[in-house]
């Protein structure tokens, strides 16, 4: 019985030091910083969302001159319909191209959520067991990476692009970036 | 100046607080009737203070005085005024206030209304009360000050996020705070009694009518805020398992099984230290909220502008409280052992497993919510939560939990007989067969045979809803005077039990409808196109761009709807684009039905002509905010006869006999 009593303080007490090693360990997931950063994009090779179109595989983004945007997104990700308006803006405006990473997701679903808000994207990959993004160190989605022309990843955005992101965070590293 | 009044009066509040967090306490203990009867006077002093504060901040955004910093960050003078007021609990500082001023509303509720209270009684509940406003006070003051000036003033504001400016997202936040923040008396009330060491009888029929007045607005402030995801945010969903929603969903789960587990404190003075436990657990969930909102722990559409030194603010309070109560919990709780003994096959016995799922659900949810932030911390990989999670774990909670609603309601306290209880749910048991087979036959398809065993679980629920309160009027049995008579002389608290478990009958129907036969269309559609959804015909009249609104340009598309030839409306969907945010909001135009709802959204221009539209049909969708809806009236029904008896326990004690399941 007595066990019982205690027992509520003792999960709690567990659950508050989690949250306070949180906090203080500072992993705010849009500040965290990436070890990915200033490295070559790593090895991944994934089948094209809609049968009969072009995949995409690190070589496609060492390749061609430029500075490329890869952004993982999923038909479930609710972030993801908020940065979605914003991704088709800036494609419109020719920004830079923007690699889509579908992540575990029903391609049908998936297919279906791009007609319906837009398909930014040059090319949008499948990665349907979420391995890809494990490479590439995702946190959560939405995730944002620009690379640069030499195919080397110069940021990370974690959390939906708004148009306040865009041009405060993206754009000044995506000029940066282009030299 | 006014704006400096208003900081001086939250100051003030403060100190009140202070001294109502700790005279009456030491007055209850050391039986000092001054000190103890200053509770009574502190409470509504604190009311009129963090009125003054609320008063001067909501006039600051009134009359658009951009000279504080919160006013013009959230606030533009074009705005209409309805959204210049709600603007002043659509953002972090703001809210804050708003949520202070009904803690505050109710400590002076229970100061005002509480006579029936023992003095010492209500004193010490109006400490802890107090407590927790010194916390979310000195809060305000040090990390969120809503009357930081701005020197010089801009010219104008920066406005505020246009998905707010919405009569939905007006009443959502002042709702679901009346909510939240309503079990902070239910935890007050726990820690008093836990501080007295006595929960009996009269302490729950004192927790019940607080507990019941919270639970109603949480459910309101819940289907508010689902229903303006649904119409505003212009994808026809209603429910997205977001980290924020789930945030509001977990009190009200936790809740719903504290007012479930207070009628058995109250009749069968049985589970008195569960009761208090989850009085406590559902108050830390809605700390819990408030944190993971504000803390910049969690990414979401909802969330605040984040800033870790108020989460870590936010965390330091939840330790205190909540760590604090649980320890008194550990420490005094023993005092509290029960009396009642009951069989498995009970009324209790249904609560209890009512009790059970509910707070596994809750579990469920936190677990879900928590997951990825843990497995991150400790380094294990990167993943993400979504709705299969959910679906997964929650639904099949929730299938045995509908089928005992039925079931439980038809129980004697102490020993129920099953079968006799099912014998009288024939009619219930015959609804769910046909209506799981006229389903099965009707709409035969992929996921059919879920869509069908949902259906007939709202079935199930009404006809089983229905059948309890006939068998209580003796409908069929006795003639229709006697029956009339018996339905008047039921207590209201009996028939809010029936209305509540009808609208869960209603809300699954509306859920299971607007899921399983949601019928969409994706097109691009020319002026004077035609298309066909459900059995409605859409033609396109034609597109407007540039129509004007107080501060946004739209692009406005006109529908002519009709059905079997006749025509039926015309829905004009609107793209608005906010001049001040630069930010596009999708505007959908919906028909309305009981049927369902025909739900049209104008998209992009394809540069040639054409439009993207989309078009969805939506089936039964309205029942879910119907049920919903009628789940609160239930509670303020059930609430208006809690009051009549709350200090009358002779009344009571006869009026108990006067509820016995009629079947002697």
């Amino acid at each position: 019985m007595r066990v019982a009593l205690v027992l509520p303080a003792a999960l709690f007490g567990v659950l508050a030091l989690a949250f306070a090693a949180f906090m203080i360990l500072g992993r705010d997931p849009r500040l965290l910083p990436s070890t990915m950063i200033d490295q070559p994009v790593p090895a991944f090779t994934l089948p094209a969302l809609r049968t009969g179109e072009p995949g995409l595989a690190s070589a496609d983004l060492n390749a061609g001159a430029g500075v490329k945007l890869v952004n993982f997104f999923a038909s479930w990700c609710v972030p993801c319909r908020v940065e979605q308006p914003v991704l088709m803006r800036f494609a419109r405006e020719g920004g830079a191209p923007i690699f889509g990473i579908n992540y575990k997701d029903k391609p049908e679903d998936a297919i279906k959520w791009l007609k319906e808000l837009g398909d930014p994207f040059a090319r949008v990959a499948a990665d349907r067991d979420g391995r890809a993004a494990i490479d590439w160190g995702v946190y959560g989605i939405p995730e944002t990476f620009v690379i640069d022309p030499a195919g080397r990843i110069r940021y990370r955005h974690a959390g939906p692009i708004t148009q306040d992101v865009l041009e405060r965070n993206l754009m000044p590293v995506i000029k940066e970036a282009a030299k | 100046m006014i704006a400096e009044i208003g900081l001086y009066a939250l100051v003030l509040a403060l100190v009140v607080s202070l001294v109502q967090a700790t005279l009456p306490l030491i007055g209850a203990a050391r039986r000092i009737p001054e000190w103890v009867a200053l509770a009574a006077w502190t409470a509504p002093a604190q009311l009129v203070f963090i009125a003054v504060a609320f008063g001067a901040l909501t006039y600051a955004y009134v009359v658009s005085d951009f000279s504080l910093l919160n006013v013009a960050a959230n606030s533009h003078s074009a705005k209409p005024m309805i959204y210049k007021v709600s603007g002043v609990w659509g953002n972090h500082e703001g809210s804050l206030v708003l949520w202070v001023l009904i803690l505050a509303l109710f400590g002076a509720a229970v100061a005002g209304f509480g006579s029936n209270l023992p003095v010492a009684f209500r004193a010490r509940v109006l400490a802890v009360q107090a407590w927790i406003a010194v916390g979310f006070l000195a809060f305000i003051l040090f990390t969120s000050n809503p009357f930081l000036r701005l020197d010089p003033p801009p010219a104008d504001g920066r406005g505020l996020n246009p998905l707010l400016q919405d009569i939905g997202l007006a009443l959502h936040p002042p709702f679901l705070y009346l909510g939240y923040v309503g079990f902070s008396i239910t935890f007050s009330f726990a820690i008093a009694a836990l501080i007295e060491g006595k929960v009996d009888a009269a302490w729950a029929r004192w927790v019940r009518p607080w507990t019941l007045a919270a639970w109603s607005f949480l459910t309101l402030g819940i289907a508010l805020g689902s229903w303006w995801a649904y119409y505003e945010l212009g994808w026809g969903g209603w429910w997205y398992w977001d980290p924020v929603e789930n945030s509001s969903f977990m009190p009200w789960l936790v809740g719903t099984a504290l007012l479930h587990s207070a009628v058995v404190v109250e009749k069968r003075d049985a589970l008195k230290t569960w009761t208090v436990l989850l009085a406590i657990i559902t108050f830390a969930f809605s700390l819990l909220g408030t944190f993971l909102v504000r803390s910049g722990v969690l990414t979401s559409v909802h969330a605040f502008a984040t800033d870790p030194a108020r989460g870590i603010f936010i965390l330091g309070l939840i330790v205190v409280y909540v760590g604090g109560a649980l320890f008194l919990y550990a420490a005094r709780a023993q005092a509290l052992a029960g009396g009642g003994l009951f069989a498995p096959i009970s009324r209790e016995g249904a609560l209890v497993l009512n009790n059970l799922l509910l707070t596994t659900a809750a579990a469920t949810v936190l677990l879900g919510t928590l997951y990825p932030l843990f497995v991150d911390l400790f380094e294990l990989g990167k993943i993400s939560v979504g709705p299969p999670y959910f679906n997964a774990t929650f639904v099949p909670l929730m299938i045995p939990m509908l089928v005992a609603l039925g079931i439980g309601p038809m129980l004697a306290w102490k020993r129920g007989d099953l079968g006799g209880a099912l014998a009288r749910l024939t009619a219930a048991f015959a609804a769910a067969a046909a209506v799981a087979l006229a389903t099965l036959a009707l709409a035969w398809g992929t996921g059919a045979v879920l869509a069908a065993l949902a259906m007939a679980l709202a079935a199930w629920l009404v006809v089983g809803a229905l059948s309890e309160l006939a068998e209580r009027t003796r409908l069929f049995r006795a003639g229709a005077g006697e029956s009339w008579r018996r339905l008047k002389g039921l207590p209201r608290s009996a028939l809010g039990m029936t209305l509540a478990h009808l609208g869960v009958g209603i809300l699954v129907a509306g859920m299971t409808g607007s899921l399983a036969w949601t019928a969409e269309d994706i097109r691009v559609m020319r002026p004077g196109e035609r298309v066909a959804v459900a059995d409605y015909d859409l033609e396109l009249l034609g597109v407007r761009e540039g129509v004007m609104g107080p501060n946004y340009r739209a692009t406005r598309a006109g529908f002519a709807v009709s059905r079997a030839g006749a025509p039926v409306a015309v829905l004009e969907p609107e793209k608005r684009f906010y001049l001040v945010e630069e930010r596009p909001t999708t505007e959908a135009a919906i028909l309305t039905t009981w049927r369902g709802d025909l739900y049209a959204v104008i998209g992009d221009p394809d540069g040639k002509g054409g439009w993207v539209v989309r078009l969805y049909y939506k089936p039964m969708i309205l029942w879910i905010w119907a049920g919903a809806a009628l789940m609160a009236l239930a509670g303020a029904l059930s609430l208006s006869d809690r009051r009549l008896r709350v200090g009358a326990p002779t009344r009571a004690r006869r009026r108990r006999g006067a509820e016995a399941p009629a079947r002697a």
